[in-house]
């Protein structure tokens, strides 16, 4: 009672909501997974910020060390990492079965 | 997302730890919450080959379970009904607020994220309306688009949106063609870059006496209200009208940015220069009143004025302490701008600029070895960019001039009381025309 007699004593105003319009957001599938990585050729993506290379390359060590029936592909973008790049994306579309990439941050 | 929505190939983003909230917020505002993310201790920066390899051999450092356990999971199996159909939603922002007393609205305005942490003007209908006198533009109008990052959904804003965020600055209606303008240049104030880089604003032409801006003594401080409320706008209209700065979220600057607080919002001070306006290099009329933003800033080099005998070495040692990846933004007193032309000799600003491109060298090897150039200039070079390409086949002990005359900006600011002049780390990114949102 106390709180609702608080309320109704304060002047209450409207004021406009300063956030932008966002656009809509419409989902989207991802694509199917493999069974296995056994045979599969594993596109490593290096986004080329902040030493990726470097790691990319470990991984490529660690599948050659745990799974060397897997082909790793360590390819670097066309351009710095803000930049679109379909030339690269149709590559591993055309001839590699996954991707990782990495590193964002 | 592009890779495995748009491609079909079955893709695992790996991030450092750190950028958890935000890489998962993207993946959501891009209706694909389910996206395949792995994740290892930040940083990757500066670790060396084992280090990297014990991050993979090792735990993701959010799930606890073993890293490359997840890669391998993230690219195999079934998806489920999520991972089909995404995510879809609508997100619509109200015009209107509930209403509320005034000190629970503070409140709700802070807590929303909506300021910069100070108080705000409230932006009541009245208010609102009394500031959109300020122009001849319909509300309804968009006037631009902003993200915090470009892998950030785009949001747009009308010209009541700018209004609002200008009536929550403490703007007057005859600041709003100023606000408006630099809410038409797409530029973010609140960039979410790591580097926490900032903004500058500066006003040119006859707005700035119309609207009693100060491009004198205390121009890029507290101590105007055009500039001050002016920059804030833009900060405020930049956060808001993107969808928001939220530290962790929407905003990763690692250490933040005391300029953004007004942007580093001043008049140039023409009618003490010995150039041009700023603008007019820029191929605006000088009769025109324009706004330029200058993007990416962080670092600032200072001295007072230029000697006689050294002047040459002193501005190559404040060129050798910027980043060579950030562009010399030169901030000069109007004293300062003179002694240029009658100590130096250089005349005219593309003089400035060639004389800075000229003396701003540094070994090859040492230039590439800089992380941020290793970021952003390396991949370009390695695809054939000039002058990129051509530095990276020289010896490593050669000198490089690692600035473009382009990359050159000067402005005039200052009311005289000292030649005190600074080189700001900074890129000249848009000028828009006031006139077109009076």
């Amino acid at each position: 009672m106390r709180v609702y007699a608080w309320r109704h004593m304060a002047e209450m105003i409207t004021v406009h909501n300063p956030m932008g319009y966002p656009p809509k957001v419409t989902g989207k599938s991802l694509a199917p997974r493999l069974e296995s990585l056994d045979g599969k050729t594993i596109y490593l993506i290096d986004c080329r910020f902040d030493d990726s290379d470097i790691f990319l390359k470990q991984v490529q060590a660690w599948f050659g060390d745990h799974m060397p029936s897997v082909n790793t592909v360590f390819k670097q973008i066309s351009n710095v990492y803000h930049h679109d790049d379909p030339d690269t994306w149709a590559e591993v579309k055309a001839h590699g079965d996954g991707a990782i990439v990495g590193v964002g941050h | 997302m592009t890779i495995d929505v748009t491609y079909q190939v079955p893709t695992v983003a790996v991030h450092t730890h750190i950028f958890h909230t935000v890489s998962q917020a993207v993946a959501r505002a891009n209706g694909t919450p389910r996206m395949r993310q792995a994740y290892v201790p930040q940083p990757v920066q500066g670790k060396t080959p084992e280090q990297l390899r014990a991050y993979i051999d090792g735990l993701n450092p959010i799930t606890k379970r073993p890293f490359m356990q997840e890669v391998v999971e993230g690219l195999t199996g079934a998806l489920d009904d999520q991972d089909v159909h995404g995510l879809s939603f609508d997100r619509s922002t109200p015009r209107l607020c509930e209403p509320d007393a005034e000190e629970r609205l503070q409140q709700l305005f802070l807590e929303q994220n909506w300021t910069d942490k100070l108080p705000v003007v409230l932006p009541t209908e009245a208010r609102v309306a009394a500031m959109l006198k300020g122009t001849s533009r319909k509300p309804a109008e968009v006037v631009g688009r902003m993200r915090p990052t470009a892998f950030r959904e785009v949001w747009e804003y009308t010209v009541e949106k700018v209004a609002v965020n200008a009536v929550m600055a403490g703007a007057r209606p005859e600041f709003l063609p100023v606000i408006l303008a630099l809410a038409a240049s797409n530029v973010s104030a609140r960039g979410s870059t790591s580097s926490s880089g900032a903004v500058m604003a500066v006003v040119n032409g006859p707005v700035r006496q119309e609207i009693g801006m100060n491009c004198g003594i205390g121009a890029m401080g507290p101590y105007n209200l055009a500039n001050a409320t002016i920059g804030r706008a833009y900060g405020l209209l930049s956060q808001n009208g993107q969808g928001g700065s939220v530290p962790g979220y929407t905003y990763m600057g690692s250490q933040g940015n005391a300029y953004s607080f007004n942007n580093v919002c001043c008049a140039e001070n023409e009618e003490a220069s010995p150039w041009e306006p700023f603008h007019v290099g820029k191929g605006f009329a000088a009769s025109d009143s324009v706004v330029s933003v200058f993007s990416g800033m962080q670092t600032t080099s200072y001295t007072l004025g230029l000697r006689h005998t050294h002047w040459r070495e002193h501005i190559r040692n404040m060129l050798r302490g910027m980043d060579p990846n950030s562009s010399p933004l030169l901030v000069l007193d109007p004293l300062t701008a003179r002694q240029f032309v009658e100590i130096a000799g250089l005349e005219t600003r593309q003089a400035v600029r060639d004389w800075i491109a000229a003396n701003a060298q540094m070994p090859a090897g040492e230039y590439w070895d800089y992380q941020l150039v290793q970021n952003y200039r390396l991949p370009r070079a390695t695809f054939g960019e000039e002058p990129w390409a051509s530095w990276l086949k020289v010896p490593e002990d050669e000198l490089i001039s690692f600035v473009r005359p382009q990359d050159v900006n000067i402005v005039v600011v200052g009311g005289e009381a000292n030649a005190y002049w600074r080189i700001m780390g900074a890129s000249h990114a848009k000028s828009v025309c006031v006139n077109d949102w009076r």
